[in-house]
């Protein structure tokens, strides 16, 4: 553990990007001791400070819009936890909670025709993409008013309109289809770049592998995102994986790659932005390896007994959203009126979805056997 | 109409489609610079280019994966596997994503994307590269399974599936690439997926075979007539999932009596889905057991007599007519 010191520079170190294999070779290694559970107070005001700046360059309306959707997708995945636990939602149920900054950073950094894909971790990254709170409730609920008419529950939002490809259930599964979206986007000579979201688990599939190589290989707009939330189920990276750095695993394939704080959304957002850039210049794929903490179990059956409560609570005195807030009120673009404002938005939002979800009838017996051909 | 190999008759739907359809590409190993493994896809990549015909590393599960997403995004990719010994590395991409992602996104995204390659044994090439895996397939809602035996079929049935808008198994045979048939020239010659055909008529027993076993089959049937005076149809389903059950009951109902000769092993195979959809619909027409003629239950042997052994054969066709006629 290096002193508070050490890891200031650190911080400021994480914004370089690695290019090809070009840059400093420790420095995604680096990275990972500023997301060690010890964190010293001194970061977390660094982190605001290039926060700040960050957030002085944006426009205040997208800035809400980013807050609000941070804070929508705490409070959808708090009342899903909550509606689990009465039987209102069946089967699997993984929640976001701890991780929302790195779907807010990046997805909010698209254009609208943009592609998404995700793993089962899905129901914030479908709202982020513009799916209404009501159509993934109900889909939760198994109700016919869901994104997919209840066919595929927590782990499955699709939407067609908003270029979301599905929340997938086979870990790293994803990974492959979503490389194939960006060869599509290249073949038919689109911008369209693809968000291709996995856990850190998932890059010991070999599809992880297999995907770099070919996007690497034909140069595909394809950037994909590691939400490193530090545990596969229960096992951490430390007891599944021989390296430490996954940033690192892309200059393997000689592909851009850079590690992110993914308690920050500004910094989200910047490493994302580069990452399009890149794609969207001359099909450049991007590997981003976004350190985060997922605060709840992996599903709703996980006791989590393989980590402490010590662990999760010091992870929590850096939470996303208070950070991000924090540094809204210190740069003077929001108070806590508009905070209280945002979370009255949230809430009556999330309430309209379980109402919607609720009221939405089961779908029709004929539905099983619907959608099977085309 | 020209007469052409089933290996130039599946070129050339490839070809027709490759330039009706721009969407449409061609993605394997060894398919663009060297031709093709088996020379399925010679001068194409010549005539259309890196775009159209695409050589992949060997990372079957990855390209199975990017013509997924391709599929989900718009494209309507051909997909070669070698042989489809080596889809098993891809069986996640096929079963767990393309089978499903209609259904799983409510009826969102749909995948019109082909699969294809040589499938069942070859010439002595071992345990590793002589399945047929027809069954395995068959099993998942979503798939569609196609099994050509005749050039004018590969041709018809291949670009029946191109166009499909769901995931077709398109399952050729090693062993008859060099067979020859007449095949029609004009450029929209579609089999429709899910139709059997007769490729013999007869009167007294119906054998079912598909692929391989098709000309296998028909040689046993001639041979029958000619020893026994026994007059045999033989029925190519051509397509197992949908399957045409209703060719095959009518047939029985006149025959009152099956054999099914397949290439795959015996348990649970498509020959025992067949049986059994016969005994449902036709029980009352049958005058002797159902006879299957399967791939011996073993891995198959490289050895050649062992390898004679393990597989359907003529003799082997012929024996079981003769048992379900009491011959």
């Amino acid at each position: 553990m290096p002193k508070a010191a050490t890891r200031q520079k650190t911080v400021a170190k994480t914004t370089k990007t690695s290019i090809n294999g070009t840059g400093p070779k420790a420095e995604a290694a680096k990275g990972l001791d500023l997301v060690d559970v010890d964190l010293a107070q001194a970061e977390y005001l660094e982190r605001r400070k290039s926060q700040i700046t960050a957030i002085k360059k944006l426009d205040k309306k997208l800035l809400r819009e980013m807050l609000y959707q941070m804070v929508l997708g705490r409070r959808f995945e708090e009342k899903c936890a909550e509606v689990y636990r009465m039987g209102m939602i069946g089967g699997f149920c993984h929640l976001y909670i701890g991780q929302e900054a790195i779907g807010v950073g990046s997805m909010m950094a698209l254009k609208p025709t943009d592609m998404v894909i995700t793993s089962y971790r899905d129901h914030v990254q479908a709202m982020i993409k513009g799916m209404t709170p009501e159509s993934v409730m109900a889909e939760l609920y198994g109700k016919e008013g869901g994104c997919v008419k209840g066919k595929g529950g927590s782990m499955h939002m699709f939407s067609k309109e908003h270029e979301f490809y599905g929340g997938h259930g086979i870990v790293g599964g994803q990974i492959g289809v979503g490389t194939g979206m960006a060869y599509a986007a290249k073949y038919k000579g689109t911008d369209q770049v693809v968000l291709n979201f996995f856990g850190e688990a998932a890059v010991n599939q070999g599809l992880f592998h297999e995907s770099l190589n070919m996007a690497q290989l034909w140069k595909l707009p394809c950037i994909y995102i590691c939400e490193n939330n530090q545990y596969g189920m229960g096992t951490s990276q430390k007891r599944a994986m021989s390296s430490r750095s996954i940033a690192k695993k892309a200059e393997a394939f000689e592909m851009a790659n850079e590690f992110v704080d993914g308690m920050d959304v500004m910094a989200v957002r910047d490493a994302t932005i580069r990452a399009i850039e890149r794609a969207r210049k001359d099909g450049s794929p991007t590997l981003l390896e976004i350190r985060a903490y997922r605060y709840m179990g992996h599903s709703m059956s996980d006791p989590g007994n393989y980590r402490t409560r010590d662990e999760i609570k010091k992870y929590q005195e850096r939470d996303p959203i208070v950070l991000f807030k924090d540094s809204l009120k210190e740069a003077k673009v929001f108070g806590d009126k508009d905070f209280d404002k945002i979370e009255e938005e949230a809430m009556t939002a999330v309430a309209a979805a379980v109402k919607f979800a609720e009221e939405s009838p089961f779908p029709d017996p004929s539905e099983l056997m619907t959608d099977v051909y085309a | 109409m020209a007469v052409l190999t089933i290996r130039d008759a599946l070129n050339q739907a490839l070809r027709e489609e490759i330039i009706r359809d721009e969407n449409v590409f061609v993605m394997g190993e060894e398919v663009a610079e060297y031709d093709g493994a088996y020379k399925v896809t010679r001068g194409l990549w010549k005539e259309f280019g890196d775009k159209r015909v695409v050589d992949t590393p060997i990372t079957e599960l990855g390209f199975a994966a990017v013509g997924v997403g391709a599929a989900m995004a718009g494209l309507r990719p051909v997909i070669e596997f070698m042989t489809w010994n080596f889809s098993i590395l891809a069986a996640d991409q096929i079963i767990n994503h393309a089978a499903k992602m209609l259904y799983m996104s409510g009826g969102q995204f749909k995948v019109p994307i082909v699969f294809r390659g040589p499938n069942g044994s070859a010439y002595q090439v071992s345990s590793q590269h002589s399945q047929a895996l027809e069954a395995f397939y068959a099993n998942f809602p979503g798939l569609k399974v196609v099994m050509p035996s005749t050039a004018a079929d590969a041709k018809g049935l291949l670009k029946a599936a191109i166009r499909d808008d769901n995931p077709v198994l398109f399952l050729e045979q090693e062993r008859m690439y060099g067979n020859k048939g007449e095949v029609p020239e004009d450029e929209d010659f579609i089999i429709p997926l899910g139709v059997a055909d007769i490729k013999r008529e007869g009167r007294d027993c119906t054998i079912v075979a598909r692929s391989m076993t098709v000309p296998l089959a028909l040689e046993a049937a001639e041979k029958i007539q000619q020893e026994f005076g026994v007059s045999v149809e033989v029925i190519d389903p051509r397509t197992i999932k949908p399957l045409d059950i209703d060719t095959i009951v009518n047939s029985v109902k006149k025959t009152n009596r099956l054999v099914i000769a397949e290439e795959s092993h015996y348990f649970a195979s498509v020959g025992a889905e067949i049986s059994h959809t016969v005994m449902e619909h036709a029980f009352d027409y049958l005058d002797a057991p159902v006879k299957r003629i399967s791939t011996a239950e073993a891995p198959n042997p490289y050895a050649k007599n062992l390898e004679a052994l393990a597989l359907p054969d003529v003799a082997k066709i012929v024996a079981a007519v003769k048992e379900v006629c009491y011959l």
